[in-house]
């Protein structure tokens, strides 16, 4: 596949086809762009499937890495540090770098000291510094997250066991832990305190402020057999029902899963490490072996571009890897 | 002092455990040994996400093994913290408790909490 540039609409020596594919290389993520002040959340395969346009302006853009799970070594993928490092080398090589990267948890597998050491090095080599993360439970396991909050809250101004807000280009960011103190028969959990916390932040923000919320487990019920859900995350709704764009970041299911209720959408991210089965297609929600030449695949490094004047556009291309 | 301890090892052990009313006493893999000299053996295998089996009926004194065979991390961890918590356990990984007082033990895994389990001991 060549690749001229067919239409320049914008002078700025990407065309459409050209963005497509390098949201493609990106696989290992969503790509969240913010035009004209309203977020536009949408995947590769909506945009693909729906044969839908792209926001036209990007005044912010930023990627979702999740579940890079350092220091599994089983066989649904004997080596996640090379597919954490194919994913940073995707995002290096788009032509407009992220502002910034949201890590959504699991980081480690084991919440082993050395686990987090490799991760922080090979993280060096992204061209994006800046990095906001979330725990997963993997990064939480023996010390209740104190590890994870000494190595990866310094540049926000954490509350509690690791909450917290920021603002980018007039969106509001709010990073919530829902991995701690998790109950027998439960799903993940807020607790009252970060609830709390968490009406107290929005309170004084406008409705038309667009929020992006990011947590491990998701903030809606996908599978409450598996626990794949958030026992009190209805009450943290409840206070963003006002506001006119609310989109919900999560990953802890390795797969990408999409909702729309009313203004909130929700969406859950792929791993870098292990694809896992989806909802009640497994005895378990473990990690899923697939066949070593569709791992990646699985992964989200599925290239997608878009074919010029033909409204339905996906096309897959496994040779840009 | 030394030889009393050696020959009613269990005896003293439990006494132990009585005066210092501990309702049930976890011991590491390492001490798991001490007390298992005769006893059933016990053993609780975490396979996809579950406890099997998930209710469990032993006597006070003796050990309970659980051993994890899913690639993923589990935990042992009491519900009403009525005995010592275990680790993260990886894959093939053990956890070894001591029985103590009679009762009913509600347990499960902190890390995925739909993972419950119960352990029924009898005098």
């Amino acid at each position: 596949m060549s690749d001229y540039i067919s239409h320049d609409h914008e002078h700025d020596g990407i065309d459409r086809r050209g963005f497509l594919k390098c949201m493609a290389w990106a696989g290992t993520g969503v790509l969240w762009t913010v035009s004209g002040g309203v977020l536009v959340s949408k995947t590769l395969a909506q945009i693909a499937k729906a044969g839908a346009s792209l926001p036209a302006a990007t005044d912010l853009s930023f990627l979702q890495i999740s579940d890079s799970h350092i220091g599994f070594n089983k066989d649904a993928n004997k080596d996640v540090t090379e597919t954490f490092k194919i994913a940073l080398d995707r995002i290096n090589a788009m032509p407009t770098p992220p502002s910034f990267l949201i890590h959504t948890g699991d980081i480690t597998q084991l919440s082993k000291p050395e686990e987090f050491d490799t991760f922080d090095e090979v993280l060096k080599n992204c061209r994006t510094k800046d990095v906001f993360y979330v725990p997963g439970e993997h990064d939480v396991l023996n010390d209740g997250g104190k590890l994870y909050r000494e190595r990866y809250l310094k540049s926000v101004d954490a509350k509690g066991s690791g909450w917290y807000s920021f603002n980018k280009n007039g969106v509001h960011f709010i990073g919530l832990v829902n991995v701690l103190e998790l109950q027998a028969g439960g799903l993940g959990q807020l607790g009252d305190e970060q609830l709390e916390w968490l009406e107290a932040d929005v309170k004084g923000l406008g409705a038309d402020t667009p929020l992006v919320v990011f947590a491990h487990i998701p903030l809606w019920t996908v599978y409450p057999q598996w626990g794949w859900g958030t026992s009190d995350s209805e009450r943290a709704l409840g206070c963003l029902k006002r506001f006119g764009s609310v989109t919900v970041l999560n990953g802890h299911i390795h797969q990408v899963l999409q909702k729309v209720d009313g203004n909130v959408t929700f969406h859950t991210a792929l791993s870098t490490a292990f694809p896992q089965p989806a909802p009640g297609t497994a005895p378990s929600p473990g990690p899923m072996k697939v066949p070593a030449e569709k791992l990646r695949s699985m992964l989200g490094l599925t290239s997608v571009h878009y074919k010029q004047g033909n409204s339905a556009l996906a096309v897959v291309d496994s040779n840009l890897s | 002092m030394i030889t009393f301890i050696q020959k009613n090892k269990k005896a003293v052990f439990l006494t132990i455990l009585v005066v210092l009313n501990f309702c049930l006493a976890a011991w590491g893999e390492s001490a798991a040994t001490v007390a298992t000299g005769g006893d059933k053996k016990n053993t609780i295998e975490i396979k996809d996400f579950m406890f099997n089996p998930p209710s469990i009926t032993v006597k006070s004194g003796e050990t309970i093994t659980w051993i994890n065979h899913d690639d993923e991390p589990h935990t042992v961890v009491s519900v009403g913290k009525k005995f010592q918590k275990s680790s993260a356990l990886d894959t093939d990984q053990e956890f070894t408790i001591t029985a103590g007082a009679p009762g009913t033990y509600e347990y499960f895994c902190s890390v995925h909490p739909k993972m419950t389990g119960t352990i029924v001991v009898e005098k």
